[in-house]
C-alpha cells in the first residue's frame, strides 16, 4: 500500500460546516436571554423613562424648583386653584356684615363675614359671669371629637369678636371659642364652628402675579385660575413636579456614579490583588477587610463633616467621595475571587506564552471576563446607593437644604404627613420605583449573564 | 479551633485599632473644634479649656493618649455635656439600640425563614406570588417611608379602636418596641425570604432529599428534618452583615419613632463636633460589629459540622 493512499483527504462535507444555529457571542446570548425576561425588560423601560423624566423633563416643565408660590402652599395635586378677586384689606372692629347669619350654639359663635384667606372674622354673644376671664380662641385642622384638643390657641380676648389672619389656607378649619373663668382657665362653655375657607386675591396681588393687566377692568368676585402645579406644592409653595425632576438628578447622579466609581476602583484593586497573589494579595485583602469593618453609616456621616459643606454647596461631592472610600472592598473581593479562578484557565497561559505582559492580561482577558459579574454588581449597587443618599438626606446629613433630592423631600414631607400626605408620597414613590426597577433589572441581568447563578430562584 | 479563635481575636483587635485610628484622624481633620462656639471666649479661657481637654498637645501625643485610654476601656469625657463620661452615655443608650436591633434581627430571621419556606412549598402558586410581591415591595420601599406608613396606620388604628392599642412613638415598654422593630427588620426579612426561597428550591433537587423520599419518610419529616435545616444555612451566613446593617440602620427608625438610642445621640454629637462622643461611639459600634461577625461565624461552625473553622 502506498503511503499517499493512507492519507486521502475526506471530501468536504458541506452539511457539517453549517452549524445548526448561528453562533452568538457571550453578550448577544445574554441580551437574548434578558429579552425573554419580561420583568427585566419592563424595568429597563422604567429606567429609561426615569432618565427621560430627569433629563428631558426639566426642558418641558421649566418651573424653577426653588421659586415659591405663596398663594398655593402645600396644595395637593388636582386641588381647586381658583381665587376670587376681593377688595383690599380693611381693618375690622367687630361690626357685622349684611350676609351675617346668627347661630344658636353655646356662645352664639358665628362668622361675621364669609371666611376667606384674607381673614376669618368670628363674633359671638356675651356670656356674662360665666366668661369672667374673657374668651380664648382655638383653631384646629381636624374635626374635634371627644378627648381631642381644640388645636392651636390663637388669642385671648375680652371683646366679643376676633379676627384670624394667621397663615390662612383654602382648607377646612375648626374654630372653637371657650369662655374663661375668673382665674383664666378654660370652662366647659365651648362652641365649635367649622368652615371651608375660600381663596381670595386682591387686585394688587393679581397684578403682581401677572393674572391681571394694569389697565384691565374686572369686577370684584371675578374668578382667577392660579398657576398650575400638576403634582401639587410643598410646605414652602415650591412646585413638586419640578422639585422631583431636579431631585432625581441628585438621587440618580449619586445612585449611578457612586457605584460605577467604587466598583471601578474595586475591580482594579481586586484584579491586581488576585493576579499578583502571594503576600501582596494577603496584605491588600487584609486592608479591604479593615475597611469593611468600619461602621458604614457612621462613617458616611463623619465624612460629611470632615469634608465640610460650605455655604451654597450642595453636599453631593462629599457623599460621592465617602461612598467610594467606604464601599469598594465588596467589589474588590468579588473580582479577586473571579480573577483567581480565571488565572488558571488555559487561554491565560496561552496568552502569556505569546508574550503578554501583566497589564495586558488584566485589561484584555481578566476584566472582560469578569464583566458580567461586575455589571450585575453595579446594578444591585445602584438601589443601595440611592437608599443611602435618601437615608442620609432624611436624617439631615445628606444634601444641603436648598438642593432638592428625593431623600430630603421625604424628610420635609414626613413632617406634614398627616395633613398633606402628597408631600411624602411622591418622593417616596419615586425612590421605591427606581429601586424596584434596578432590583428587577439586576435579577434579570444576573440570570442572563451569570451562568452559575442561572436556574436559581 | 482554639488557634482559630485566637487568630480571629487578634485580628479583631487590629481591626478595632484601625477603626479607632481612622476615626481619630478623620475627626481631627475637621475644620473647627468642639470649643468653637457662638459664645465669645477670650484667648486665655480658650487656652485653659484646651489644656483641660489636652487639645494643646501635639496631635501624635493626643493620639497616644487616646489609644492608651481606649486600651483601658476609657472613652473620655464629653465636650458638650459637662462631666458626662462617654462610657456612661453608651451604657445608657446602647441597650436601647441593642434591644431594638435584637428584636428586629429575630423578627427578620424568623419571618424570613418562615416566608421563604412557604414560598418554596407553594412554588409558582398564589401564596408564592403574593409573598414574593410583598418581598419586592419590602426591598424597594425605604425604611423611613415604611416607618411613616406604619405610624400613620397605627394612628388610624388607635382612632378606630378608640383607645391606644400601641403607642406611636417613644420608648419604655414592650408595646413601644413592636412597631419600630418590625419596621427596622422588614427589609432584612424581605432579603432573607428571597435567600431562603432560592436555597430551599436548590435543596429540593438534591440527592439526600430524593433518598429520604425514596425510603418512605413522610413529607412533613422530609421537610422539617432534611430540607429546612439545610436551607437555613445560607440565611445564617448573612446574619452577621444583617446585624451590622440593622444596628447602624437603626437610627433612622430611632429618629422617626423618637427612641432614645445611641444612633440619635451620635447624629447629635456629630453636629456639635463632640470629639470624644463621636470617637467613642464609632469605636464601640465597630467593635460590636466585629464581635457579632465572630459570633455568627462560630455559630455557623456549630450548626453546620461540614464547615471547618481554621
Amino acid at each position: 500500500m502506498r503511503a499517499a493512499d493512507a492519507f486521502t483527504p475526506l471530501a468536504q462535507d458541506q452539511a457539517a460546516a453549517i452549524s445548526s444555529r448561528p453562533s452568538l457571542s457571550y453578550w448577544q446570548d445574554a441580551w437574548r436571554r434578558l429579552q425573554q425576561n419580561k420583568r427585566a425588560i419592563f424595568s429597563l423601560y422604567l429606567i429609561i423613562g426615569l432618565l427621560a423624566f430627569t433629563f428631558i423633563g426639566p426642558m418641558i416643565w421649566t418651573v424653577d424648583p426653588s421659586s415659591q408660590d405663596v398663594d398655593q402652599i402645600s396644595i395637593a395635586p388636582g386641588a381647586d386653584r381658583s381665587a376670587i378677586l376681593v377688595k383690599d384689606y380693611e381693618p375690622w372692629y367687630g361690626e357685622l356684615s349684611e350676609d351675617f347669619v346668627a347661630n344658636d350654639n353655646a356662645v352664639g359663635l358665628t362668622f361675621a363675614v364669609a371666611p376667606s384667606t384674607q381673614s376669618v372674622r368670628l363674633s359671638w354673644q356675651a356670656q356674662g359671669e360665666r366668661a369672667a376671664g374673657g374668651y380664648r380662641i382655638y383653631r384646629n385642622l381636624f374635626p374635634i371629637t371627644a378627648g381631642r384638643s381644640l388645636g392651636l390657641p390663637l388669642a385671648e380676648t375680652q371683646s366679643l369678636y376676633f379676627e384670624d389672619r394667621l397663615d390662612l389656607r383654602p382648607i377646612d378649619y375648626y374654630y372653637s371659642v371657650v369662655a374663661l373663668n375668673k382665674r383664666g382657665e378654660d370652662s366647659d362653655l365651648v362652641a365649635t364652628l367649622s368652615t371651608t375657607v375660600t381663596r381670595v386675591i386682591t387686585r394688587r396681588e393679581a397684578e403682581r402675579r401677572g393674572l391681571l393687566g394694569a389697565a384691565e377692568q374686572v369686577a370684584y368676585g371675578h374668578e382667577f385660575q392660579l398657576k398650575l402645579h400638576p403634582l401639587g406644592t410643598d410646605y414652602l409653595g415650591r412646585d413638586m413636579l419640578s422639585r422631583l425632576m431636579h431631585g432625581a438628578r441628585v438621587s440618580l447622579f449619586i445612585g449611578l456614579f457612586a457605584p460605577i466609581l467604587y466598583i471601578l476602583f474595586g475591580v482594579l484593586y481586586g484584579s491586581v490583588a488576585g493576579f499578583v497573589g502571594g503576600l501582596t494579595d494577603q496584605l491588600m485583602m487584609r486592608f479591604a477587610d479593615f475597611v469593611v469593618a468600619l461602621p458604614f453609616l457612621l462613617f458616611m456621616i463623619l465624612f460629611k463633616v470632615i469634608f465640610g459643606i460650605g455655604p451654597g454647596e450642595s453636599g453631593i461631592m462629599p457623599m460621592l467621595v465617602a461612598m467610594v472610600v467606604l464601599l469598594w472592598p465588596a467589589a474588590a473581593r468579588l473580582v479577586r475571587g473571579q480573577v483567581l479562578q480565571i488565572r488558571e484557565e488555559g487561554y491565560i497561559g496561552a496568552s502569556r506564552l505569546l508574550g503578554a505582559k501583566t497589564p495586558y492580561l488584566l485589561l484584555r482577558h481578566m476584566i472582560p471576563n469578569t464583566m458580567g459579574v461586575i455589571l450585575v454588581t453595579v446594578t444591585f449597587a445602584v438601589p443601595s446607593a440611592i437608599f443611602t443618599e435618601a437615608f442620609l438626606s432624611f436624617i439631615g446629613m445628606g444634601v444641603a437644604p436648598p438642593t432638592p433630592s428625593w431623600g430630603s423631600m421625604c424628610n420635609e414631607g414626613i413632617k406634614t404627613m398627616l395633613t398633606h400626605p402628597h408631600e411624602l408620597i411622591f418622593p417616596a414613590l419615586f425612590i421605591s420605583v427606581t429601586v424596584l426597577a434596578f432590583n428587577l433589572l439586576g435579577d434579570g441581568l444576573r440570570d442572563a449573564l451569570d451562568a452559575r447563578m442561572r436556574n436559581r430562584e | 479551633m482554639w488557634r482559630y479563635m485566637l487568630k480571629r481575636l487578634a485580628l479583631s483587635v487590629v481591626t478595632i485599632w484601625f477603626i479607632a485610628t481612622a476615626t481619630f484622624f478623620g475627626m481631627h481633620a475637621v475644620p473647627g473644634d468642639p470649643l468653637t462656639s457662638d459664645k465669645a471666649t477670650s484667648a486665655k479661657i480658650r487656652a485653659n479649656l484646651e489644656a483641660k481637654y489636652g487639645l494643646d498637645k501635639p496631635l501624635t501625643t493626643q493620639y497616644l493618649v487616646f489609644l492608651r485610654n481606649l486600651s483601658q476601656g476609657d472613652l473620655g469625657i464629653s465636650f458638650t455635656q459637662e462631666n458626662r463620661r462617654v462610657n456612661d452615655i453608651i451604657r445608657e443608650h446602647f441597650p436601647v439600640s441593642a434591644t431594638l436591633g435584637i428584636l428586629a434581627v429575630v423578627f427578620a430571621g424568623l419571618g424570613g425563614v418562615l416566608w421563604g419556606a412557604l414560598t418554596a412549598l407553594y412554588r409558582n402558586r398564589l401564596p408564592d406570588t403574593i409573598i414574593m410581591f410583598l418581598v419586592i415591595l419590602g426591598i424597594s420601599v425605604p425604611s423611613f417611608v415604611i416607618a411613616a406608613i406604619g405610624q400613620l396606620s397605627l394612628v388610624n388604628l388607635n382612632n378606630l379602636a378608640g383607645t391606644s392599642i400601641l403607642p406611636v412613638g417613644g420608648w419604655g415598654t414592650v408595646q413601644h418596641m413592636i412597631l419600630p422593630a418590625m419596621v427596622l427588620g422588614l427589609s432584612t426579612m424581605a432579603y432573607l425570604t428571597r435567600l431562603m426561597r432560592s436555597s430551599m428550591l436548590e435543596i429540593v433537587n438534591s440527592d439526600y432529599i430524593r433518598t429520604a423520599n425514596a425510603k418512605g419518610l413522610p413529607s412533613t419529616q422530609v421537610f422539617s428534618r432534611h430540607q429546612l435545616p439545610n436551607a437555613v444555612l445560607p440565611v445564617v451566613t448573612v446574619l452577621g452583615p444583617a446585624i451590622a446593617s440593622i444596628t447602624t440602620g437603626g437610627f433612622v427608625v430611632e429618629i422617626v419613632f423618637a427612641i432614645p438610642g445611641l444612633g440619635r445621640y451620635f447624629v447629635q454629637a456629630v453636629q456639635q463636633l463632640d470629639y470624644t462622643v463621636i470617637m467613642g461611639t464609632t469605636v464601640f459600634f465597630g467593635a460590636f460589629l466585629v464581635f457579632m461577625v465572630i459570633v455568627v461565624d462560630l455559630f455557623y461552625g456549630w450548626i453546620d459540622p461540614r464547615v471547618r473553622l481554621d
